[in-house]
């Protein structure tokens, strides 16, 4: 197996507030997050809006740089200074495609800028065949080279955002909730489509979203992310059959149900996301919990077990 | 997304209608304003004026008639129509000076936009992608420069170059570009925050092409419209400056030293001052006119769709 990509207890902390006379707050978006990607494979990122999802893309897509960690990408570790080397291993897709994309660009200019940035020596006619091909391949016409992105819907706008960053034939893809910004029937489409390119190119995913049925869809292995850290780790079947941290199953709990009598009583969880500027000394999740016990309140649990879980009490 | 009518009949084999379609969109939003479009109809109307001066008027500007000075407009006893606008205190065609007028004052508005709209959109692109420090520091000049009276600070720079037309131009580029810098770090800050940005980024774009091929094409709409309505304000204040004898030096025919010139002769000969006054009021209003009916065009929020 070729592992494309390896993090180390990543850590992202961001200064906030703070003026001449008051310290600033350190928010702690992401820590101790530790996990790898091989190809072929698709790890999914699952959690919560403000769970560190979308940082730990930032970081895996290069665009910021970690407080603490390391992150290796193809075997070599990245650093700001060889991250221009890099940037042909690793390439995201956004979420809202309305945004992702220059609307001042064509179509054919959008696909061709990672070449023209990254091969100069390749020449222009190249490009476009290059352009044109990969075209092909997500299932766009080659008419639409010339034409703008508003003349796009959601689902080939989004089409247009996987060939651009598939131009450079990265080895690694970040989606960043992915299909979350598009109907029903065209996210299947595009699941699909992502899924026959992983086949084909032996792609590497990290599959970021919120959304379990997509999850249990596209994923191999599942990560469960709370307030910035990782709370469970396994592979797809484990998480979804056997929930072992108390939040997985109440995450597992709320996805809906196509059964009309789900046999299981949805999990309600009280109270709120604490504040990630001042994050609880235990277990963060404990506020919430309906197992919480003193020790969940005084001592914060490591991932634990050959199915990890961060949990002093993990269920089953 | 309004362009979403005119791609669903274009055919497919027809790639090249993208850039029509956006065009005609723009002229359909812009043809809705009637007074923008008859700002627009006069401008033009000035624009030949001033392109085809010296086919379309009768005399030399500075031609001086000393058997005709301040003839009346034809309409008025004593006029003759050799001088349809009558002549001034030198004898000189009222009507072939304020033609050769337009030529000044459009050469003016066109220096002082591109002099002000490139330094304000380079100053603004770079306030905009600076670090803190650097921002405050440049539009903290910008907020100094916009706190003196725009003439005012026109008058001085004038009176430290010397007074003559060029720097006349350069001053008032100089006081208008802080709307500029603005706008465009307003613009580019917005358009920072989007995930194309980010996108480019993560393909590896350095600054320079973050900045001019990633972002300033997508910063342009308002900068349009600035640079529409500044082109009114660049003929009134080189208007003024004229008048206060700091902009074009007689017997240059430009329509604020005209006025200048007449001063003198108000009572006895309204036409002197009269003419090239409604010259200057007629110009800058059919722009802005012109300006507002853009704003209207290009601004998505105030689209209808």
């Amino acid at each position: 197996m070729n592992t494309v990509v390896t993090a180390d207890h990543l850590a992202r902390h961001y200064e906030v507030g703070g003026g001449l006379f008051s310290k600033p707050g350190v928010v702690k978006a992401l820590s101790e997050a530790s996990f790898s990607v091989e190809a072929g494979k698709t790890l999914a990122v699952v959690g919560e809006s403000g769970c560190g999802k979308s940082t730990l893309a930032r970081l895996v897509t290069l665009i910021e740089e970690p407080t603490a960690g390391t992150l290796k990408i193809d075997g070599v570790e990245a650093t700001p200074d060889n991250w221009d080397k890099l940037r042909d291993t690793v390439q995201i897709v956004f979420q809202d495609p309305y945004g992702s994309l220059n609307l001042r660009h064509r179509v054919g200019a959008i696909l061709e800028e990672p070449l023209k940035i990254n091969r100069p020596q390749m020449s222009a006619k190249e490009r476009q065949e290059k352009a044109r091909e990969m075209m092909a391949l997500v299932g766009l016409r080659s008419e639409h080279y010339d034409r703008f992105p508003h003349m796009f819907s959601g689902g080939q706008r989004q089409r247009i955002a996987i060939a651009r960053a598939l131009m450079l034939e990265p080895k690694l893809l970040v989606l960043d909730e992915p299909v979350s910004a598009l109907d029903l029937s065209i996210q299947s489409q595009v699941l699909n489509l992502l899924l026959d390119l992983q086949e084909r190119l032996d792609l590497a995913y990290l599959f970021i979203s919120h959304d379990l049925s997509v999850v249990r869809h596209v994923a191999d292995d599942v990560v469960v992310m709370y307030l910035g850290r990782p709370v469970e780790f396994g592979s797809k079947e484990e998480v979804f059959a056997n929930p072992r941290h108390p939040y997985t199953k109440a995450l597992l709990s709320a996805t809906p149900s196509t059964e009309p009598h789900p046999d299981k009583a949805r999990i309600k969880l009280e109270g709120e996301l604490p504040s990630p500027l001042a994050i609880p000394d235990g277990c963060p999740f404990a506020p919430r919990c309906w197992k919480a016990q003193d020790k969940c309140r005084a001592e914060r649990p490591e991932l634990m077990g050959d199915h990890p879980a961060a949990c002093w009490f993990p269920e089953g | 997304m309004a362009d979403v009518s005119s791609s669903t009949n274009t055919t497919p084999t027809d790639a090249a209608m993208a850039r029509p379609g956006r065009f005609k969109e723009f002229w359909r939003y812009f043809r809705e304003n009637r007074g923008a479009v008859i700002g627009f109809y006069v401008f033009i109307f000035f624009l030949l004026v001033a392109i085809f001066a010296p086919i379309l008027a009768p005399f030399e500007p500075s031609t001086q008639n000393r058997d005709f000075t301040l003839i009346p407009p034809v309409w008025q006893d004593g006029g003759d129509w050799t001088f349809p606008l009558g002549t001034d205190p030198l004898g000189r065609d009222m009507l072939s000076r304020l033609i050769h007028g337009a030529r000044y004052s459009f050469l003016v508005g066109t220096v002082v936009v591109i002099l002000a709209a490139t330094g304000g959109i380079l100053t603004g692109l770079i306030a905009g992608f600076a670090p803190k420090w650097l921002d405050t520091i440049i539009m903290r000049i910008m907020d100094i420069i916009l706190s003196i009276p725009s003439l005012l600070l026109a008058l001085v720079l004038v009176a430290i170059l010397g007074p003559s037309l060029l720097n006349a131009m350069i001053a008032i580029a100089i006081v208008l570009q802080p709307h500029y810098v603005r706008l465009t770090r307003a613009a580019v800050m917005t358009e920072l925050t989007k995930d194309y940005v980010v996108s480019a980024r993560v393909a590896g774009a350095k600054l320079p092409r973050l900045m001019f091929v990633t972002v300033l094409p997508n910063c342009l709409a308002p900068i349009i419209v600035q640079a529409a309505l500044s082109f009114s304000n660049a003929i009134l204040d080189v208007a003024a400056l004229g008048f206060l004898g700091m902009g074009a030096q007689p017997p240059t025919p430009e329509w604020g030293t005209m006025l200048a010139e007449a001063r003198e002769f108000i009572l006895r000969a309204w036409w002197v001052v009269t003419f090239p006054g409604l010259a200057i009021l007629m110009t800058v209003l059919a722009i802005n006119l012109m300006g507002d009916g853009l704003r209207d065009a290009l601004d998505p929020k105030l689209k209808r769709s």
